[in-house]
């Protein structure tokens, strides 16, 4: 397992530059409350300052350094992805893999009703939920990880299904053990690569759903980069010429976070299923 | 066969979102129904009854039934595309807005779709046969980072260079204060040139940032499934049989690389109805993304519930109309009778 995501890491470029940048944002976002401490106040008389040494990626229009958003702004994006992708793949393991051995009308009724959740609007129905909730961060990534259960239930049951034929499943049913004893001792770790490359793509999908309802003004504002360019749209001062790298800075680090959720989930991929690679 | 049980799933998905949206309004604690009679009845001291009725006629429901009968009283009345009168405007049935918005959100993310679609099956294909040259893994590269950022990242981006930054002290590419909504003043909507321009104008920003959010994925679809129709051997076969290499490329390899990719358009097509919430309020583009967030914000549930249920409609009546072209494009799968 180590030596497997240690040679995805070596492997390719792609995937060695997704665990730095990662490795670099998640190493920021521990040390900035302490090295980088945001500006609580805002100064009138330094507003739009151009990038110096005090300042390295300037102010914004309120006067506040814009590197101590940046630094500050990664963390709760990032935990509440790994919250969301925690409990998402959990409900798709157990969903998946119970379907899978159960199989029978319980399997038919499940997989039917997967595929009329998958054509239900995702972020629309965030947005009608959020009519009826009061959704804060914690209750966004639970419903996030709630929602997603379809597309993870169906990758998960098609692997299992085909695990299902393997010996030692085969073993383990005429042992009498318990179908969750096999699920989680004997399906869940044969599943790990599998289960590593969708942990990828659900904190990918979730930290596209945090910024985008954040933009939406939807969620409430605490500080992560989605809250700097609602704020930069809210304020319009996202179509002043001084306030280029007070938008630009937190788009380019969403950018970098979810670039390299997907090169490190790919080159996890080639490691997993050696029969993609070309 | 197969296409009756597409049918039946479609007629199923509309049914459990209906379903799921009259549960979320009627039956929630605090529900948006119990909480405007309430209203009512504390603000303008009307008594229940009053208050009731008044709910009634808003929300389209009969409040003085059984649940049951409600229930179905509103699948009756959704089903023949009423959704009653909003609440922010009274008066003004919810269909009425719909058909007002709609149009527009469909014009531009249809219109972004098919130019991505067009543009990227032809690169993916081309990139399939020139494996060998210096640009493509340049190409691919830049195929697999805009299928990989989301679609609002890549408008702001579009925002930025064209209406924000300005190039050699000639101003902006775009007067972007000017491009908010729709069409411009004084122009009368229509079937004129100078209409058809002016919203191509106004619709410029979304349509590009639809087509380059859809693009990468196309380029990359398209350019593995060719490669693996190269590969087939009923591809060596026609090239035995001295068959044409651009009859080759259109009736063996293009139709058969096409397969996989028509599903694909359809659940695309989902996700970015879902995405131009973000996009029409970025650029102020009066859409049905647009219009949701505003019922939602202004608490508008009889505009909300319709709007919602529109779109979904949407999404399972394009998946549906996909599976019928796959069943065109197959002809395998009407003989099997599918999956």
């Amino acid at each position: 397992m180590l030596f497997q995501i240690r040679y995805a890491i070596l492997h390719d470029i792609s995937g060695l530059l997704g665990f730095i940048i990662l490795s670099a944002i998640i190493i920021l976002s521990i040390i900035a409350p302490i090295v980088f401490p945001l500006d609580t106040v805002s100064d009138p008389s330094n507003i739009f300052r151009a990038p110096s040494l005090m300042h390295i990626l300037g102010t914004d229009h309120l006067g506040r350094d814009i590197w101590a958003q940046i630094a500050n702004g990664g963390r709760e994006l990032l935990v509440m992805a790994l919250i969301t992708a925690s409990l998402g793949m959990f409900i798709g393991v157990v969903l998946g893999a119970f379907s899978a051995l159960i199989g029978g009308k319980f399997d038919e009724i499940l997989l039917l009703l997967a595929d009329v959740w998958l054509s239900i609007p995702r972020l629309p129905l965030l947005v009608v939920i959020s009519a009826f909730i009061k959704l804060n961060s914690i209750a966004l990534a639970i419903i996030l990880a709630i929602l997603s259960w379809a597309g993870l239930y169906r990758t998960i049951r098609s692997e299992v299904l085909s695990l299902k034929e393997r010996e030692f499943i085969e073993a383990a049913f005429m042992q009498n053990l318990s179908i969750s004893h096999i699920v989680f001792k004997e399906i869940a770790p044969n599943l790990m690569g599998f289960i590593i490359v969708n942990f990828t793509l659900l904190m990918r999908a979730s930290i596209y759903s945090q910024v985008g309802l954040v933009f939406l003004g939807i969620l409430p504002l605490d500080q992560n980069w989605g809250v700097m360019i609602n704020q930069a749209w809210t304020q319009g001062v996202i179509y002043s010429k001084n306030s280029i790298l007070y938008i630009i800075s937190p788009t380019i680090m969403i950018c970098l976070l979810i670039i390299s959720l997907v090169w490190i989930g790919k080159s996890l991929e080639d490691v997993f299923n050696p029969s993609l690679r070309k | 066969m197969y296409i009756l049980k597409k049918l039946f799933k479609m007629l199923f998905t509309i049914w459990v979102v209906m379903t799921l949206i009259f549960f979320l309004i009627r039956l929630m604690p605090s529900n948006p129904v119990e909480r405007y009679i309430e209203a009512q009845m504390v603000q303008f001291g009307l008594s229940l009854e009053e208050a009731t009725s008044k709910a009634s006629f808003l929300f389209s429901m009969d409040l003085n039934k059984t649940m049951l009968e409600q229930y179905l009283g509103y699948l009756g009345r959704v089903i023949r595309l009423d959704f009653g009168n909003s609440l922010l405007s009274p008066g003004v049935p919810v269909m009425t807005i719909i058909a007002q918005r709609l149009p527009w959100t469909l014009f531009t993310v249809g219109l972004g779709l098919v130019l991505s679609f067009i543009v990227g099956t032809a690169t993916g294909a081309v990139l399939a046969f020139k494996r060998d040259r210096w640009y493509e893994p340049i190409v691919s590269g830049i195929a697999s980072f805009l299928s990989a950022i989301p679609d609002f990242l890549i408008a702001i981006f579009l925002l930025l260079l064209f209406g924000v930054v300005t190039w050699g002290g000639r101003g902006t590419i775009l007067p972007i204060n000017m491009l908010r909504g729709n069409y411009s003043m004084g122009v009368t909507p229509g079937f004129n040139v100078r209409f058809i321009l002016d919203a191509l104008k106004h619709g410029m920003l979304p349509i590009l940032t639809y087509m380059f959010s859809q693009l990468g994925i196309w380029i990359l679809l398209m350019k593995g499934s060719t490669i693996s129709s190269l590969s087939a051997d009923y591809v060596t076969m026609a090239k035995v049989r001295g068959i044409k290499p651009t009859r080759i490329l259109t009736a063996y390899i293009g139709r058969n690389a096409m397969l996989p990719i028509v599903t694909e358009f359809a659940m695309r097509l989902g996700f970015i109805i879902g995405g131009s919430l973000i996009i029409e309020q970025l650029f102020v583009y009066q859409g049905i993304g647009l219009e949701l967030l505003k019922a939602t914000n202004g608490r508008d549930y009889p505009l909300m519930q319709g709007i919602f249920l529109i779109m979904s409609i949407a999404i399972v009546v394009s998946s549906f109309l996909a599976e019928l072209m796959y069943v065109v494009l197959d002809p395998r799968i009407k003989s099997k009778g599918g999956n």
